[in-house]
Order: C-alpha cells, then structure tokens, then sequence
C-alpha cells in the first residue's frame, strides 16, 4: 500500500507511547485474608478449598482440608462454624453453607476412600500424644504428616474423646468417626487404648519420647450442693453421656428428666433422654439469649419437644420432684433469686453445669502452673512451663469446642516440630483481612442457601439417627459457587475486561493476571470492579 | 458514435464508459441531468458494476464517494453552486486524504442573491482546497475530460473537479461522438487504489497532524499538483491518439502567434471569444486568445510563455473577488511575473448574464485602444447602480441591495441591457 | 414484551455478571475475556484516565470482530474517540479505519459499504462510529440519511451527553439539569434546562430501521449481545451506548462503570431493543436506586446539592422521568420473571 505521509498510519504504532508515565496510583493484585479463614480455630483454608470445590475438584479440595484439618467428615457435622458467622455472603444474602460442603467432601472422602501421605522424610524423633480425643489426634496427624513418630495413650476403650463422650450420634454417627480416625493411624500412628498414664516424664524416658502433647480434655463434671434429702436420682451430664456411648443398655432415667444447665451439653443431654423416651425438661437459671448453647441447636430441641424452664434454679431435689426458684435479670444480666418457688416433676436430675479438667496427673509435672480456672496454662507455643511438655484442647484456655481443640493439635505439632528441630516456628505474618466492604458484590448472581435435609420430626424423637443429612452433589457444587472467594483471585477475567487502555495481561487459566504497568494510567476501575477485593491502588513513586 | 444530445446526457454516457462504481447523487440546477441519466442506466442495467445511492444532500453526496473511494471502488458525484458549499468541508476532506474522486461541478452562481444560473464562482470557492481543475470549453470536452480525469486522478490519488458551464454546456444540444467502450478501457484501467481499507492490511486513514508534520502534508500536496502539470499535457496527448480529436491539455492558443492583445479565459466563452477573435483578425486586429483548461495545477510556466509577447492580456472572468477585483486575473498576473505586460480584468457573465460578441468586441477594441479600465465589469447597468449607490449614500441603513435593485428596476430584471 | 433478547446463564449454570468466570464454557463467557479477543482499540491511546469511549469503544468492536470473523471496517467521526486514538504519528485502531469529518460518519460508511458490496466483498461489514455530539447534532441529517436509505452499517453512537472533546459544551443529548461549560450551573435554572434534548434511539426506532439497541459499558453481556446481535443482521442498525466522561462528569476515573451502573439502575438510561420501530425486548434493573444516588456521583450535578438545601423539584423531575422509562420499558420485573 502506498499509504500518504502523516495521514494514513500503521496499526499498532501507539504501542511507542507508554502511558504508563501519566498515572500517579497504580494497582496491586494482593491476596487479602478472608474472613472465614481467619475465624477458623482450625486454621483452614476454606476459601482455598472451596476454590477446588466449585471446579468439581472434590478430591483437590478435600486435600485442601486436609493440609489443616484431619477431621472434616466430623467437622461438618460439630464444628459451629464461626466462618460461617463471619461469612461475607451473609450481608448479601446467607453466609455460605461452609460446614455443609467441608461435610459433603469428608463423606466423599470416606466413601472413595480417599488417603493423604506422608511426604516428610522420617526424623527419627518421636512424640508421646496423651489423650485421643479431637485434640491429639490433630497433633499426631500433624507430627506424623511431619515425618514424626507419634505414639497416642489413651486412657479409655475407645479413641475420641468428647465426639464420643459428648456428642450424640444423632449428631454425629460413630461410622463416621471411627473412619476418621483410621485414616490418621493409617499414617502409621500408633494407638494404645486404655492406656492411662499416671506419670508423664516417666513415661517420655520409657518410651524415649523427644517431646509430649497432652491433651486429656476436661471430663469431671462441675459439682454444685444442691440439697437432696430423699437422694433423689441425680446424675452428671459426662457420666451420662458416656455410658450411652460405652454401656450396651442405656441409662434408666424414669418417665421424666430434668436436666440443669444451659450449654450444649444440657442440649445434648435432654435431646437423648427424649429419643429414649422419656421427657425432657431443660431448667436454666438465665433466659435463651444469655444460654451458652448455639441457638440452633436449642431449636431443634424446642422442635424434638424438650421444655425449657428458664430463668430457674434448683433449690431441692426430692424423690420425683424438685424445687425450683424464680429468677429474674438484674440491670448487668446477672440472675438474681426472687424468692418464689415452684415445684416440677422429675424422676431423675441430670447436673449439665460445666466440666473440669483433671489435674491429677498434670499438676505432679514440675514446671506446669495452673490457672485459677483449673485450666493449664501454656505460652504463645502452646508448650507448659515444663520443657518439652505441650499441652493443648479443653485442658488449657480455651473456648471449648471441637474445632478450636483440632487448631491447638495443629498449632502445637508445628512447635513442636519446631521444638524438635531446635528451631523456633514462625507462624507468617497474615493478610489483611477481606472485609465486605473491599468487595464489589453487584457481581455474584443472587443465589440462595442451599439447606440440608433435616430427619422429620417424628424419627427425630425416637431414633437416634443423624438429625441433619448431607448435601448431593449438585447442591454442594451450588453452595461452593456461592463463595466470594473473598481478597482472592478467582479468575472472574473482570480486571482484564474493564480496563480502558487494555493494560492487564491475562496469563492464562490457572495463572491470574498482570499488570502492564508500560500503559496502565492508574485509573482505578480494575480495582473497583474487582469482586474479590484482590487488588488495590497503592501511590506511584514519582 | 455521433449523437445529437444534451450536454449533460453526453457526459452521463461518458461517465458510463469509464465504469463508475459507486455513484451518489443529489438534485442541484444544473447539475442534475448528468446523475438522472446515470442513474437510469443504472436502474436499466445499462451499467452494471455500479451503486447509485440518492443521498440526502450535497455533503451525505461527496461523503459517499469519500467512504467508497477509501473502500477501494471509483467514485463519482456531481454538483454546483450551493450544494458545492455545502460539501465544502468534505471538497478540503477528499484531498487532503487523496482520494481519486472525479466530480462534475455544472459551474452556477453562489447566492445570496439565490441565482441558478452560470458563472465561475463556486469554483472559485473551492480553487485551493487542492482538487485538481479541468475546465471544458465544448459539449464534447465536457464529456471527454471525464475520461482523462478518471485516469488522472487514479494516476496521482488526487480527486479532480471537471468544471462545465451550467446551462451552457448541460443544458444545450450538440452533435457529440461518444466513444465505444473499449476506447475507454484501453485508455482507463481498473482502479488500483493506492490506499484502502481491507481486513488483510488495515490501516487508519486520517489520523491527526499536528504542527510537526502539517506543513509537509501540505507541501506534498502542492507537490502532487506540480506533477499534474506534467501529467495533464502528456494524457491529452494520449487521449488524441487514441480518439483521434484533441480534448484536454494544461492550455491552447488560438491565433496568438503574431497578436499584440491576447485574451485568456476559462469555460465555454472561448467559443464566443474565438468567434469575435476571427472577426477582428478579419479587420486586422493583432488578436488572439489563450483558453485555459487547467485551472488548478495552474500552469504559470506555460501561461507565461503564451502571453510573454502580447503588449497587453485582457482576462475575462465570470468571477469576482469581491473586494479585490478578477480571481482569474490575478492567477494570471502570477504567471506574468517579471513583465510589465497589463493585465485588464473583465467581469462578465455574473449569474448567468449572457456575453455576446458586441460587448466582447466594444472590449477588446478598447484594450487596443490602451483605454481600457483596469477592472470593468462587462454590460454593467450604470444607471441601476448609480442610483443605488446615491441611495445607500443618502439613508443610515439601506437594506438588501438585491431587493432595492429590483424594487428600482421594476419588472422584470431579466432582460438584456 | 417482557423477556431480553439473549437468555442470560442461570446460577445454577455458573452464571455469571463478570466479564469471564473460569467455572463456564468459553461460548457463554464474554469476548472480553478470551485471550484471543481481537483488542480492536489497544494500549497508548490518549484517552484520559477511566475513560469510558474508550471502553465502550473496546467492547463494541472486538464483540463486532469476532461477529464477523474480523471482516470488518470501521468509520469514525471527528470527536474525542477520534483524536485520542489517532494522533500522527500514533495509531492504536488494529482495524481498518477511517476518519470522516465530525457530521457524516455515517454517510461515509454508508459509501464503505457500497463499494465493498460492489467490489464483491459483501463480507466485510462496515461500523460507523461517533460521539453524541456527531451523531445526534451535527450528523442528524447524515444518519437520518442512512437510516432512511437503510444502508448496511452499524451506527454506534458514544454517549457521554456532552462535547467532551472541545471542553465539555452541552449537545442535544446532554440531560436536564447537567453543568456544562454551555451550560453553567448559574442563574434560576443552573445546568441544562428541562424542555430540549433529543431521544435519539426513539428517533433512530421512527425511521424504521431494522435495529435499535441501548447499551451500557456497565452491562459487557448486554452489550456484547446486542453488537453480536446487530452483525447478524444487514441494514441500517443502530446502537447507542451511554459511556461515562471522568473529566466532563465530574466523576472518579475509577468509578465509570459504577456511574454507567446507576445510570441504568436508577432507570435514567434505559436499555432496551427495537426492531422495525417497535421495543422488543428490555433489560430489567437488577436494584433499583433513587436518581440522587446517580447524580451524587458527579459533580456536573453538584449545584442540585449545594448547601442543606437540595433542589427537590429538579431532582424530582428527574426521578418522574427515570419512572416514565421504567414504565415504558417495563424495566421493574417482579420476582419468578426470567433474569
């Protein structure tokens, strides 16, 4: 083409001018912390998995789980899910149906019988985990998936502590545990049940262990006198529970049980008694805003037919009744007794007022103080005032859930490892966190939760079979997709379409985007139009 | 083939046989017969290859043929006067791009006062927006310089304005020998656009010249011009051997060896002044004239070396440079640079007036008399004027001079002086 | 006359209002997001920062390109699309490309397309393409023209409701109430007056003309359909895209999609399709907003909030006529309709 001067101009010759040079902000792609990930105990990546989740990489995303947490089958099913109160979808429509999904993926794992391995070379050190329960066998999943030895003693028949011992299995079917379980002795963690260990260091110099996780949980019941002159029936909500797992008959309670307390346990404790077929009446000294128990779950008590007699306590127990008084709220929310009283029938009272940790063994243990509580305490590192002694679960301060005792076992594997190596770990410094308003939602479609099934009503209160089923596939793959993916990338292409002076590169699935920083003038639109929040306009040096 | 035929439906004919491919066309006096024929033959099937697209006015007009040139197709459109105007944005447009657009301009007065009769000034409007000017004297050069011009502009990527009397030379009819169609084509290849839009090998026409850059487009174009000077004489020459008449040329003398007055003049007065030219010859009057088909390049060399020995030029030009004096004139004065010939300038022919051999004669005998003005305008009314100017001297604001003119005349203006 | 002309990807399906998602099938991402897409307006323009022709520009050709197979030809009128993509001795059109002059854009593209079609080359398709000021005022008669003529070129007109490129001076399209620099924010009526302005898709649906479509560079699907849409058919189409001026509006560079949202949210610019001069098809506002919330984010409409005491009748009429187009073009679906 004979193309005239200056007037007719070659395509692509405005790629010499680089207006790069006009911007005074320029963007960042970051990733920011979500904030279900920050309020996991168990430290998961849950926008991670769910990341794999919506791909339809099951397995990818159950692995996921798995670099944090050994127990998502159980976890799906008894964690509260504090992610899913800090959820960002909440403020759009509903909080994403995390604990629904993390369960689909346990179940699938169990079902193809998925397994995880152990890539660390050995070490040659090995660690003494005391306790089988959520908390230790989080941290010997951990030390052995660090290339540790781990020998677990427990005192009991069976491993599992409190999601044996203390969640029903409408909550939480045993298959399930056991499952779960196995896998992480299938790491080649070894098991010693009914292995009480009354003397720690001795143990540790037997054993040569290099180092001890103790996790005993806290399983004697909280006494309160309550006056019985007839000795009435009167039972702690612990042993209870336990000889439903442990006995093959269950416990007689007569026609009608009280149970006393307003946590989880009383809950789980009435709920039982009501599927054995007795009645079940909750008496709490507070009203239902001020129960300790999640709300839901007193639902689904209320729903199953359990009574709650609130703002009560129990002043005498009598040979098929007891005495309660009225309490009323004082102007700082505590009960105050108002002097009136009432009677209500029960054939047997089941006390559900808190648990203590044993000390016994624990106290022996040069080094390790106590707090006033009865907890023990232990530093940043998770370790005792004894050396090599850690210590982790209900047993030390804590909120005293399954989830934040999985966190411990993790949290104390790493320094322990750490500890091993003669290192210090360092946990990285975190993100910032995801918060709603760094997020652009116009973009997420409107999409509704997703539900679980729930067991009619009707086999709720007369079989002990598991309250809430899981999702199917499609409704799982529904709810992963609901994610924000909150602060991360997840290749929604939006930067790369809004930019005006096409100044993003995309690089290809699986590999985000760059910026072109030759012609970007720093406007800001990508940053805007980022759904995630995963990019910000930090000033240009000029 | 000879036909008896109006002009304009000669040069449509004309137009025809160089294969045209986009035509657009809007209705201008008197223009319009040229685009009716054209778009008959269209309709007909008589020429085929070819869109024929009514636009909505004169602008949508050279606007098409702008986007169909670019495109790659010969384009051609038709106009005067106003509708000149109108396109005047699109006239600088089309060849500041360089597109090979040939268009008629049926040569009318600009208003106001509204008058659809012939004179040179819309071409002189658009004489330096860098159109390549070719006027015609007869009926049958105003169909052949179509040809020549096709050729011309595609030669050089310049768009070129075939200028022909309104009235005079559309309107009148004449015995024409209209070529075949293989003339045409031995003479006028296909278009081979030097620039055009294609998907293979896209480029952005028209980009924005700012002052590092302008004046050299613009020297390029006067450059272009420069070579149309060259270009013009040697297609002329072509052009006779292979239709066997002359058409065409930068200029041509007639009788001007030996003569002390020359006359120059553009368009078909020649004719009227070669008649008066024989007839004083006849009465030994040292005359002759030069005819001026090459408006825009202006060819100063030539001019030059035609009128270097007349003792004096007289120019007659139906333009006016309002304020100034003869448009033509003064191209032609450039050309006499160096000389101390007197150049006269003689307005004539304003809208349409008619320039008849008695008022040519009474001129040019008082050139040879040396008493003539420096500027007249030929035939004008004194009386008329005289009387207006007295007027207008007399009141604060006088009004329209048309409308006191006629109010003063009383009907009807149009008779001859 | 309820659904939208394409059917939008359900959730369920991974639908999606973002330009790409990695979860969908390339077919029902945008061609925004693809690699491949033929960036027809590239890097090293002058456009000013956040600059919404230039993306609306982006959107429409590269959706046109991949219409056509890139057989395709663009014509641009004089404004600020054409100056900041085209100066010597830069260019950043990767397509064929012509500058007509600011008021005949579309009667040089009508002529594009008379000589492709005659040349034989019917398949390059032609785009004639213009700022509001050279579509609605200047080149009327032009596009009335081609409309009338129905020529085979897509007009897209860029709407930023003013002549942003000599300084932001009111056209026919500039909305009442709005400051330009013609029409200050001084005097009993500051900004634009009530009573002017020109409908221009309501004008282009009189002419009768095969297609008309409104589209937003906040809504890329929408956008992209009703290009890809218009390709598929031959004759006089046309296409009017609001496109917000950071500078001309008064808005933060980073928020012109935002605004372009609002716009439409708030009902103010409608968007909606027409074939042969009647509507056919409409895209219903997802969450509706007052008018203040879109003209808050402007400062061309500062003057309607200044003090404590905002203009209420003004900002008043201007909710009356977000609701006339709400009612016109049904843009309030109720729940269980198609979205």
């Amino acid at each position: 083409m004979n193309k005239p001067f200056a007037i007719t101009l070659d395509v692509g010759s405005s790629l010499v001018n680089h207006t790069g040079s006009w911007r005074t902000s320029r963007p960042l792609y970051v990733d920011r912390l979500p904030p279900c990930n920050n309020a996991c105990p168990a430290g998961e990546n849950i926008q991670s998995w769910l990341f794999h989740a919506e791909e339809g990489n099951y397995r990818r995303a159950w692995e996921e789980i798995m670099v944090n947490n050994p127990l998502p089958a159980i976890m799906g099913r008894a964690c509260y899910h504090p992610c899913e109160t800090s959820c960002n979808r909440a403020k759009l429509d509903s909080a994403v149906n995390i604990h629904a999904v993390e369960r689909f993926l346990g179940d699938l794992a169990i079902k193809e019988d998925w397994t995880v391995n152990v890539e660390a070379p050995p070490s040659g050190k090995k660690v003494l985990v005391v306790g089988a329960g959520p908390s230790g066998l989080s941290a010997a999943y951990h030390l052995a998936r660090l290339g540790h030895g781990v020998t677990i003693m427990e005192a009991g028949p069976v491993a599992g502590g409190m999601m044996r011992f203390g969640i029903p299995t409408y909550r939480l079917p045993r298959a399930v545990v056991e499952a779960e379980v196995q896998r992480i002795l299938d790491l080649g963690v070894e098991l010693r049940l009914n292995t009480k260990v009354e003397d720690i260091a001795g143990t540790m110099k037997d054993g040569g262990f290099d180092a001890c996780f103790i996790a005993i949980g806290a399983h004697l019941a909280k006494r309160v006198d309550i006056p019985a002159p007839d000795a009435g029936h009167i039972l702690d909500a612990i042993s209870f529970l336990h000889k439903m797992e442990t006995e093959a008959e269950p416990p007689k309670l007569g026609r009608r049980v009280v149970v006393y307390g307003g946590g989880n346990t009383a809950l789980d404790v009435a709920r039982t008694a009501k599927r054995l077929g007795d009645e079940a009446v909750i008496v709490y000294r507070r009203t239902r805003e001020k129960m300790p128990a999640h709300d839901f779950e007193v639902e689904e008590a209320l729903d199953e037919g359990v009574t709650i007699n609130w703002l009560r306590t129990i002043t005498q127990i009598d040979e098929g009744s007891i005495t309660v008084e009225k309490m009323e709220l004082d102007a700082s929310g505590y009960p105050r007794p108002t002097g009136e009283y009432e009677t209500i029938a029960g054939d047997t009272v089941v006390l559900a007022l808190g648990q203590n940790v044993d000390t016994s063994v624990i106290a022996r243990i040069p080094g390790v103080t106590m707090s006033r509580d009865g907890v023990v305490e232990v530093s940043p590192n998770m370790m005792t005032g004894h050396q090599g002694i850690f210590a982790g679960g209900d047993m030390v301060p804590s909120e005293r859930t399954i989830t934040i005792a999985v966190g411990h076992g993790k949290k104390a594997a790493r320094h322990i490892d750490a500890y091993l190596r003669g290192a210090a770990y360092q946990a990285p410094p975190k993100h910032e966190l995801a918060s709603f308003d760094k997020l652009n939602t116009w973009y997420y479609s409107d999409a509704d939760k997703m539900v679980q099934p729930a067991l009619d009503l009707i086999r709720r209160r007369t079989t002990f079979e598991e309250v809430m089923g899981g999702l199917d596939e499609s409704n799982a793959l529904f709810e992963a997709r609901r994610c924000l993916s909150c602060g991360n990338c997840f290749e929604c292409d939006n930067c790369f379409g809004v930019c005006p002076d096409n100044a993003v590169i995309k690089l290809g699935p699986g590999n985000r985007f760059a910026f072109n920083l030759d012609f970007c003038k720093g406007c800001g639109i990508c940053a805007q139009e980022c759904p995630c929040g995963a990019i910000v306009m930090i000033p240009e040096d000029i | 083939m000879l036909k008896q035929i109006e002009g304009s439906r000669a040069m449509a004919e004309t137009i025809a046989l160089c294969r045209p491919q986009v035509i657009c066309a809007y209705p201008i006096t008197p223009q319009t017969h040229i685009v009716e024929g054209l778009g008959e033959m269209v309709k007909a099937g008589a020429l085929t290859g070819c869109e024929f697209i009514n636009v909505e006015s004169e602008f949508a007009a050279l606007s098409v043929a702008i986007g169909a040139s670019a495109a790659g197709a010969r384009s051609y459109t038709a106009t005067s006067s106003q509708g000149l105007l109108f396109m005047a944005e699109a006239v600088y447009n089309a060849a500041g791009l360089g597109l090979p657009i040939v268009m008629t301009l049926g040569n009318r007065a600009i208003g106001a006062p509204i008058n659809i009769w012939n004179d040179h000034s819309d071409a002189m409007s658009m004489k330096d927006a860098g159109w390549i000017m070719l006027f015609a004297e007869t009926n049958q050069e105003a169909a052949d310089l179509h040809i020549q011009a096709f050729r011309l502009a595609e030669a050089l990527s310049c768009p070129v304005m075939v200028c022909v009397d309104g009235s005079i030379l559309t309107h009148a009819y004449e015995r024409i020998d209209l070529p075949a169609q293989e003339q045409v084509d031995a003479y006028l290849p296909p278009f081979e656009p030097m620039q055009v839009l294609d998907p293979a090998d896209p480029v952005s026409i028209g980009a924005m010249v700012g002052p590092e850059g302008f004046t050299e487009v613009r020297y390029l174009a006067h450059h272009k011009q420069l070579r149309a000077l060259e270009m013009i004489p040697d297609l002329a020459v072509e052009f006779e051997e292979r239709f066997g008449r002359a058409a065409g040329g930068l200029l041509h003398s007639y009788r001007a060896a030996d003569a002390e007055t020359l006359i120059v003049a553009i368009g078909s007065v020649n004719g009227t002044i070669k008649d008066v030219v024989d007839e004083m010859r006849d009465d030994g009057h040292p005359i002759g004239c030069v005819v001026l088909t090459s408006f825009r390049p202006f060819p100063l060399a030539r001019l030059h070396a035609a009128l270097e020995r007349a003792g004096r030029v007289v120019v007659v030009e139906k333009s006016l440079a309002v304020g100034l004096g003869g448009v033509l004139a003064s191209n032609v004065r450039m050309a006499l640079r160096g000389l101390a010939t007197p150049v006269h300038t003689a307005i004539a022919g304003l809208g349409g007036r008619p320039i008849t051999k008695g008022s040519l004669r009474r001129l040019f005998e008082e050139a040879g008399r040396g008493t003539l003005d420096d500027i007249t305008f030929l035939d004008l009314n004194t009386a008329v004027v005289q009387r207006e100017i007295e007027r207008m001297d007399a009141l604060p604001r006088p009004g329209p001079i048309a409308e006191n003119i006629l109010r003063s005349a009383g009907p009807p203006m149009s008779r001859a002086v | 006359m309820t659904e939208q002309s394409y059917q939008r990807v359900k959730f369920y399906q991974t639908g999606t209002l973002t330009v790409g998602n990695r979860l969908l099938d390339e077919v029902n991402r945008t061609v925004q997001a693809s690699m491949s897409r033929s960036n027809a307006l590239t890097s090293g323009h002058r456009a000013c920062q956040g600059c919404g022709e230039a993306l609306g520009a982006r959107y429409a050709l590269d959706a046109a390109m991949r219409a056509t197979d890139n057989q395709l030809v663009a014509v641009n009128a004089t404004g600020c699309l054409e100056v900041f993509t085209t100066p010597y001795p830069e260019t950043s059109w990767q397509l064929p490309w012509l500058h007509s002059l600011f008021g005949n854009a579309a009667a040089v593209a009508s002529g594009v397309a008379a000589a492709l079609r005659v040349t034989g080359r019917s398949h390059v398709r032609v785009i004639a393409q213009g700022g509001d000021g050279g579509t609605t005022d200047i080149g009327f008669g032009c596009l009335s023209g081609m409309f009338e003529r129905n020529d085979d070129v897509l007009y897209i007109c860029y709407d930023n409701q003013a002549y942003m490129n000599t300084g932001v001076q009111r056209s026919s399209a500039t909305p009442p109430t709005a400051r330009t620099a013609t029409t200050p924010a001084v005097g009993p009526e500051p900004g634009n007056i009530f009573g002017s302005g020109k409908d221009l898709p309501r004008i282009a649906m009189a002419h009768g003309i095969p297609y008309v479509g409104t589209a937003s560079v906040a809504d890329l699907h929408d956008l992209e359909a009703k290009v890809t849409r218009a390709m598929g058919l031959h004759g006089a189409r046309y296409i009017h895209i609001l496109v917000p001026c950071p500078l001309g509006w008064g808005s933060d560079p980073a928020d012109t999609i935002r605004v372009a949202r609002l716009a439409t949210e708030s009902g103010l610019f409608p968007l909606f399709e027409a074939e042969y001069g009647e509507v056919t098809a409409s895209t219903p506002i997802r969450r509706q907003v007052p008018v203040e919330e879109y003209l808050r984010t402007q400062q061309r409409f500062a003057h309607l909030f200044k003090g404590d005491s905002p203009d209420v009748e003004r900002i008043a009429a201007l909710q009356r006529a977000a609701d006339r187009n709400i009612r016109t073009y049904h843009l309030l679906r109720s729940a269980g309709d198609e979205r």
